[in-house]
């Protein structure tokens, strides 16, 4: 049993050596890399933000880390990698603060559902507070919408009754 | 010393504002007005003290004292005069002092009017301003010290010290560190003191506010007083942030004016809240309604005016435009806590006087859609405040930081903004009291009418962006029926006093220049907005390496490279000035020059694009890297804006209606003049 | 803020209708929330600020667990380097002023290396592979390195920039934090020669 598992992990081993040679080796014959014009970076490096110079993203960032990065967006361009890949192993490499947002998982769900219910919170009490003002109105029945206070407003009133008299 | 007599002042000033509060405190509680008159004085005597502050700060700087630190951090003997002067705002220490200055002149201005039916305002309004007064003073007295110079010890060591510490001496750099490059540019000399300009005169409504609240006299007498105060405060808020946007436009090099920044949404926060302010208190002013919230609002501004400082100086938050972290944080933080915990007990306590007077009747008159409009403010705000604190919220939670960028702002305030444009070309033709769905359809529809017309022509022109056409459907409507409102009155007045046109106008607007003025800023955003959505939705952008003569095509645009050439200025820069030449639909529009500043005091490079700007569209070329020596290519990266010119002129536009409506009256006599008017009208 | 809107019309006095004690209730919960909501933002800003304030980690305190890959692929845990000294060095190859203390550190280094009970660890700090190895190549640094991936040892370490050096020791405990380059080869032995000599 044990002889026979250590011809096993030999033979294992020399496959993949084998293999790996061969990998290699196609790797080194892959065709010529794929040819990436400054927008294809560009268009990612927008994407992405500097990880060491806060809040600049990475196409306008003038620092030499910010050209390593765009050389290194390059090249897994010219390897053929997506855009999800290359900010995949940005994310990966230098932390979730690359990415333009927060990954959507976990904690940073709240980034995304706060502000709308938050703004439905409102509009809900809003419509409320506006529902119950309109029933005192009825309940009362004096006619406060004539009550107008600044002398400005009693011109601007009598401008527009004007107005519609004159059928405008 | 200069150093000398400028701490002193600071430090007099500090004991002055104690004094002011304390008196008018005793004078208020012991009913004694001559404290109070005291405590005025007080007030009086901040602005001349805080001003041989400044004075000698500035005269430090000007004649290149490194002895004091913050002049070698800010300054350096190649820059310009003028440079040297506003360095007063370039740094945290005399940036400080600078806000307490401004803080004090309009805490000055306010105190000299006339007080006479208001006298029980005036102790809380003083112990109000000089609190906020004393703890920013503080601030630069016993942390962040812009006199603190520089001491060599026996050993050698050199230390930042007010006072010479024992047998030291005092230690002068031969050059000084220089003012960052960024803040080098006409913009960042005026938005600095906009923005706080706005900030500070939020402190006046925001005292008044208070003073209502503590001696319980909660009609609506302080909005009354302070108006003017908000317009003003708004205009200066709101041109700090126009001139913050066209400063980025034009020197940072993005192609873009506006990158959601935590710093810059810091400033916006505050103007979101006021703006809500602006519109609600009409409300009160006219139906007696909204009081609570009001307050509520006028103390959100505030409190949000210090976050704003706190966030940017605290070094809590990290962006391109924070100060260097420093230990004012924790008394920022306290002054935060103090003062929104005791505005919102105060608050409370008098919540069931600030009772409504009138109802609501209909859910379309003009008080309900100018909640409406409160309300998407407020969540706008909801949304800056939460992408800002998120970040600072996931680091302590998760121990991971993230960005919370562009994308995420523009979808979450996209809609509401839109909401806000349509709410702007409806609001107008409503009533107070009362609209119905007819009365607002019958005013509607001929704008509309002619808003789709718009619509349709942008189509037939090629634009196919749901959104775009959206945008250009609510621009159209904001548009047109806000000069329907003024052709209505204008012809109306025509007709009735049978003047010319220009005269009607003319007389129209002065006599209700805050509804006019208003529409005027209507009129800019619609501006703004076709500027913001020309650049959001269509902007293109390429990159390319040429050589000299050869070309890049962006749209019906081209750029050759013509020349490069690399230099030494005499205020210490390295320039690499390229030449390029434009075409427009292969037609030669003129010649661009990019260049790439780099300076050699602080060792930081600046890129300056080379804009080509007309109503249509920009073109803005950026020199992004160049072969050395040869020049023989260069690297540009280009942008095509469309649009974004209607943002400046939309800026400007908005100056102008919000100066409308702001500006003092000239006389007293005005009103009375006005409140005749209607009579001679009706008798007619 | 919302909150307190929502009071704003339960208050107004009526003449009928709304029972005085719902009303009383419902104004309660709207302060309750309205302070709550206060709390929690100046808690949040509070936290936030003293982890501003705190600045690296405390020299005297237990040094943050991490593991490295190095770039040769090999997992180093620094709990298992336990009765070790290690030399825990975050750098860059953009970094300039890491570039001052590289060749110390690697002397220091050889110098240490026959001992056994001295390690040096190089964290690559948001770099790029390429980059890091010829940076390594060219000051022929033969301890192991290794990237920070996700930025978490940094992180973990709160480190404020490149280059920053913690000098653990036998036990676990940060004995040194050098912000900034090491000046010369001799202040890096001096850290490590101290805790050499204190620990048997």
């Amino acid at each position: 049993m044990r002889g026979l598992s250590l011809k096993h992990v030999l033979i294992l081993l020399l496959a993949v050596v084998l293999v790996g040679l061969w990998a290699s080796q196609a790797h080194a014959q892959e065709p010529t890399p794929i040819p990436v014009t400054d927008d294809q970076v560009n268009a990612i490096a927008k994407q992405l933000y500097c990880p060491v110079c806060e809040n600049v993203p990475l196409d306008v960032c003038g620092t030499q880390a910010c050209a390593q990065w765009r050389a290194l967006i390059r090249e897994q361009l010219s390897k053929g990698w997506t855009e999800e890949q290359i900010k995949q192993y940005f994310a990966e490499q230098y932390g979730a603060r690359v990415l333009a947002e927060p990954p959507r998982q976990g904690l940073n769900w709240l980034v995304y559902i706060v502000p709308p219910v938050a703004l439905l919170l409102g509009a809900y009490l809003l419509f409320r507070g506006l529902q119950n003002w309109r029933r005192l109105a009825q309940e009362e029945t004096v006619a406060l919408a004539e009550a107008e206070s600044a002398e400005e407003d009693k011109y601007l009133k009598q401008l527009e009754e004007e107005l519609k008299r004159r059928g405008d | 010393m200069i150093a000398n007599l400028g701490f002193g002042a600071l430090f007099i000033t500090f004991l002055v504002a104690l004094y002011g509060i304390a008196a008018a405190l005793w004078g208020e509680f012991k009913h004694k007005p001559e404290w109070v008159d005291s405590a005025r004085n007080a007030m009086l005597l901040t602005f001349p003290l805080l001003s041989v502050s400044a004075l000698s700060i500035i005269y430090l700087l000007v004649t290149n004292h490194y002895e004091v630190e913050y002049v070698s951090s800010v300054t350096s003997r190649v820059m310009p005069l003028y440079l040297k002067v506003t360095a007063l705002w370039g740094g945290q220490a005399g940036s400080l002092v600078f806000w307490s200055w401004l803080m004090s002149s309009f805490a000055s201005a306010v105190t000299l009017r006339k007080w006479d039916r208001d006298r029980e305002f005036l102790p809380w309004v003083i112990v109000v301003a000089l609190v906020t007064l004393a703890f920013f003073v503080g601030l630069s007295l016993f942390v962040e010290n812009p006199f603190n110079r520089l001491w060599q010890l026996a050993g050698g060591q050199v230390v930042e010290k007010m006072f010479p510490p024992r047998g030291a001496r005092l230690f002068t750099p031969t050059d000084g560190r220089g003012l960052n490059p960024l803040l080098r540019h006409p913009g960042m000399i005026i938005h600095p003191p906009m923005l706080y300009l706005g900030f500070v005169s939020f402190v006046i409504p925001y005292a008044f506010a208070m003073a209502a609240l503590i001696t319980g006299r909660t009609d609506d007498r302080w909005i009354r007083l302070t108006r003017r105060w908000t317009l003003w405060a708004w205009l200066f808020l709101s041109l700090g942030l126009i001139l913050g946007a066209r400063w980025a436009y034009d020197v940072l090099g993005w192609g873009g004016y506006w990158g959601w920044d935590p710093v810059e949404i810091a400033a916006f926060m505050p103007w979101l809240t006021g703006t809500a302010f602006l519109h609600s208190v009409m409300i009160q002013e006219k139906r007696g309604m909204l009081k609570q919230w009001n307050m509520v609002l006028i103390i959100l501004t505030y409190d949000l005016v210090i976050f704003g400082t706190f966030l940017t100086r605290s070094g809590v938050l990290s962006s391109v435009h924070a100060f260097a972290q420093s230990a004012i944080g924790p008394l920022f933080f306290a002054f935060i806590g103090l003062t929104f915990i005791a505005s919102m007990s105060l608050l409370m306590h008098r919540w069931n006087d600030l009772k409504a007077q009138a109802a609501m009747t209909s859910l379309l008159s003009r008080e309900a859609l100018f909640l409406l409009n409160n309300l998407l403010f407020l969540g706008i705000l909801v949304v800056c405040f939460w992408g800002v604190i998120f970040p600072l919220l996931s680091e302590l939670v998760t121990g991971q930081k993230v960005t919370v960028g562009p994308p995420f702002y523009e979808r979450a305030t996209g809609p509401l903004f839109a909401a806000l444009l349509f709410l702007m070309a409806v609001a107008p033709l409503s009533a107070w009291g009362h609209s119905t769905v007819k009365t607002l359809g019958r005013a509607l529809w001929k704008p509309a009418a002619l808003s789709v017309l718009v619509v349709v022509l942008a189509l037939v022109a090629g634009y196919r962006n749901v959104f775009a056409l959206l945008a250009f459907f609510l621009i159209a409507l904001v548009v047109t029926v806000t000069l329907y409102e003024y052709q209505r009155g204008v012809r109306a007045r025509m007709k009735r006093h049978k003047e010319s046109l220009g005269s009607a106008l003319v007389e129209l607007v002065r006599r209700n220049r805050r509804r006019y003025g208003g529409y005027l800023i209507h009129l800019s955003v619609a501006m703004l907005a076709l500027g913001i959505v020309g650049i959001e939705m269509f902007q293109s952008e390429t990159q390319g390496t040429l050589q000299i003569g050869e070309s890049l095509q962006l749209g019906n645009y081209s750029m050759s490279y013509d020349s490069l050439a690399v230099f030494d200025t005499p205020d210490g820069r390295n320039v690499a000035r390229a030449v390029v030449s434009v075409y427009r639909n292969g037609e030669y529009v003129g010649e661009l020059h990019p260049r790439r500043d780099f300076f050699y005091d602080s060792g930081q490079p600046m890129t300056i694009p080379g804009v080509r700007s007309t109503l249509e569209d920009d073109f803005y070329v950026l020199l992004v890297d160049w072969e050395e020596i040869s020049t023989q290519s260069a690297t540009f990266k280009v942008y095509h804006n469309p649009l974004v010119q209607w943002v400046w002129l939309g800026g400007i536009a908005f100056i102008i209606g919000t100066l409308v409506a702001a500006w003092p009256d000239r006389e007293r006599k005005e009103t009375v003049a006005l409140s005749a008017r209607p009579h001679a009208m009706a008798a007619d | 803020m919302e909150g307190l809107l929502m009071n704003e019309h339960q208050n107004t006095p009526t003449p009928v209708e709304n029972p005085q004690a719902e009303t009383q209730r419902k104004v309660g919960w709207g302060r309750i929330l309205a302070w709550g909501a206060l709390l929690a933002l100046l808690a949040v800003l509070a936290l936030g600020l003293r982890r501003t304030q705190e600045g690296p980690v405390q020299v005297g305190d237990a040094a943050p667990e991490f593991t490295l890959t190095t770039f040769d692929g090999e997992q180093i845990n620094l709990r298992d380097l336990r009765g070790k000294v290690v030399v825990v060095n975050f750098w860059a190859s953009w970094c300039k002023p890491c570039e001052q203390e590289a060749a110390d550190l690697e002397a220091a280094w050889r110098y240490y290396q026959p001992r056994g009970d001295v390690l040096f660890l190089g964290v690559n700090y948001v770099d790029t592979e390429p980059e890091a190895r010829a940076y390594m190549q060219k000051f022929d640094i033969t301890y192991p390195n290794g990237a920070d991936l996700g930025t978490r040892i940094s992180q973990a370490y709160r480190i404020r920039g490149v280059p920053e050096t913690y000098v653990i020791d036998q036990e676990g405990v940060l004995r040194y934090a050098q912000i900034g380059p090491y000046s010369s080869l001799a202040q890096i032995q001096s850290q490590v020669d101290a805790l050499l000599t204190t620990s048997p």
